[in-house]
């Protein structure tokens, strides 16, 4: 499977190119760039890693492009690593644009855990096949 | 028209009998509304030989304190302050015979936090008023002190994208179609075929209740399950607006409780149940985080033709104010009434943090919205994959756009539907965010993307030429070129 979270995981895996142009669009709304990475891709994990801080002052998409570039070394193949960008303008100050710049080379999926209750209702847990080991083994 | 100020004051404006409004202080050109004022503007048609400020001030005095006679117990309050005032009539462009008259009204005649007495004032009684052959309420300024004693949406913009994960695209939904008939079994499979596809959300459709052909309980159980089946097998946060519209309060809270213990992210109202029952749904959404969708079923009976009722952006504001986070409000090219400038207004007066005065948008007045949470616009009906350039160009990209019938109807089924959709639509943010000129690239960007899916490609030779063609009834009064006041 693919997980598809993310703002281009539809489309083939972007370039090099394509990232930084993406990153240059952020740049341009004055949005702080910021790379995360997990192996826990559970739909509601919403804090991944962070390597290290986001970027507020970073101008020039390829000092981006070198950060994702160390992060790669580390995490590249059995992390996912994801780029978002954050916009501190009031009335947002949140994420603008968040998108999956690397993936595990197999990715297994979920599995739904269906827990019978009364009624016909069903409590539902979805869970990554790939936590059943630990941190660090996972991909 | 005569302007002048006509106000009889003192004991000759209380002897008994019949007087003009303009008389009585509904008409004040020389009042300046205060910060506090709610102002509502009106098209006013007067009947054939009613002087058009005495119409107008008929609308202020029916709309607030006045009678058909003088009543001396008027004399027994501070009526000054009560009696709203009509300030200002202008004859509306193009459209002779009729006027915009603008009226302030103090905060003390309004209960705070309550839509249905705002609206019992404003939209009460004066539209059948005999003196005004038709009469409709075009914009209004609503104070910070005002919008401060409204909830506001549940959730907003913001908290929902961050609920969803999702960012930086519109969101993508389909409601379910046959609208009616389909068994809850057959209506799950649906909903699990188009999130696993790729959409974010599917819908009920606003007449899916509870009918003997699938039964509320039935309809949410299933839904559930594919909700649920769809997030597994794409690591994404999935939702069906699951519509607990009903009879009563009592079983409108049932099913929003059923919904809630089942997981659903989102529930869904129409507009039909009323005010108060919006009110009540978006406390309950508030307090039990989930998103509330409202579909606006039956505004068109009064907000669609030009000289009666009232303008949609008017609704933007109340639901806005009453609480929902999903409001129908335009597709533009769709198949559904909507002149794209008007829609721009209605999209801005669902998401702005502060609107500014915008006469070819309809935009009257200038609006701080205090810190309200912003609505997400949906833009639902006959809209398609090979739109997807003009989709982003008029509507944004905090928006719902929902393909219905172009992800159902696609000839691979539905899960090719919606991936068609997604990819069209992820290609399209990322040649805008490139820099690109998407609006006439469209075309071209969205064949480059189909070379690399087939669904795509099968949308665009399907509906690639589809069009709804006809001209819009609700329309500015403003073109480009007017050199209107203020």
């Amino acid at each position: 499977m693919r997980v598809t979270q993310g703002t281009f995981s539809f489309l083939p895996d972007l370039t090099d190119d394509q990232i930084k142009k993406q990153i240059q669009y952020c740049m341009d709304h004055g949005w702080a760039v910021n790379l995360e990475f997990t192996d826990d891709p559970h739909p509601r994990n919403t804090y991944w890693e962070m390597w290290g801080l986001p970027m507020f002052d970073t101008k020039d998409p390829a000092a981006v492009m070198l950060e994702l570039a160390e992060c790669r070394k580390v995490y590249g193949g059995r992390m996912y690593i994801r780029l978002s960008a954050f916009d501190s303008s009031h009335g947002w100050e949140s994420v603008k644009l968040s998108f999956i710049v690397d993936r595990p080379a197999n990715e297994p999926g979920f599995m739904l855990e269906r827990q019978e209750r009364a009624g016909r209702k069903i409590a539902y847990t979805t869970r990554s096949y790939a936590v059943n080991k630990p941190q660090g083994e996972r991909y | 028209m005569d302007m002048t100020n006509t106000q009889v004051t003192g004991k000759d404006r209380y002897k008994a009998g019949v007087m003009e409004y303009k008389k009585m202080g509904y008409w004040q050109p020389d009042y300046v509304p205060k910060d506090t004022d709610i102002i509502a503007l009106f098209r006013v048609t007067p009947q054939d030989g009613v002087d058009p400020i005495e119409a107008s001030a008929a609308v202020a005095g029916e709309s607030s304190t006045a009678t058909w006679t003088v009543v001396w117990t008027d004399r027994l309050t501070a009526c000054e302050k009560y009696r709203a005032k009509c300030y200002r009539v202008d004859a509306v462009p193009n459209a002779p015979g009729q006027h915009f008259a603008y009226i302030a009204y103090d905060l003390d005649l309004f209960e705070p936090g309550s839509i249905a007495n705002l609206t019992a004032s404003i939209i009460g009684n004066v539209f059948g008023f005999k003196a005004v052959k038709a009469l409709r309420l075009e914009d209004m300024r609503i104070p910070v002190a005002y919008l401060k004693t409204f909830q506001g949406p549940a959730t907003g913009v913001v908290i929902e994208r961050e609920r969803l994960d999702k960012f930086g695209r519109p969101l993508l939904g389909a409601t379910t179609k046959p609208k009616l008939g389909l068994s809850g079994r057959n209506y799950g499979r649906v909903v699990y075929e188009a999130l696993k596809g790729g959409l974010d959300f599917t819908k009920d459709d606003e007449n899916i209740n509870s009918q003997p052909f699938m039964h509320w309980r039935d309809r949410f159980l299933y839904c559930m399950e594919a909700v649920n089946r769809a997030q597994a097998s794409t690591g994404e946060v999935k939702g069906h607006y699951l519509n607990v519209t009903a009879g009563t309060m009592e079983e409108m809270y049932e099913r929003a409780e059923f919904a809630k213990e089942l997981g659903s992210v989102i529930i869904m109202i129409d507009l039909v149940i009323g005010y108060t029952a919006i009110q009540s749904m978006a406390k309950w959404a508030r307090k039990n985080d989930t998103i509330l969708h409202l579909h606006r079923a039956g505004n068109s009976t009064y907000s669609r033709q030009k000289n009666h009722g009232m303008n949609f952006r008017v609704i933007c504001k109340w639901m806005r104010m009453a609480g929902v986070d999903h409001i129908h409000a335009g597709t533009v090219v769709g198949k559904l009434e909507g002149d794209p400038l008007m829609i721009r207004g209605f999209y801005d007066t669902l998401l702005d943090e502060h609107t500014k005065v915008n006469l070819q948008h309809g935009l009257f007045f200038e609006q701080e919205w205090a810190s309200l949470n912003k609505v997400m616009p949906v833009a639902s009906g006959g809209i398609h994959a090979g739109q997807m350039h003009q989709l982003l160009h008029h509507l944004g990209e905090d928006v719902v756009l929902q393909f219905g019938g172009g992800t159902i109807g696609h000839p691979m089924g539905i899960q090719a539907g919606a991936t068609a959709n997604r990819v069209a639509l992820e290609a399209m943010i990322l040649a805008r965010n490139e820099g690109r000129d998407y609006l006439a690239e469209g075309p071209q960007i969205l064949i480059e993307a189909a070379r690399h899916c087939t669904p795509l490609k099968q949308a665009l030779d399907l509906w690639g030429d589809i069009t709804f063609d006809y001209a819009s009834t609700d329309t500015p009064d403003f073109i480009p070129t007017a050199t209107a006041a203020e």
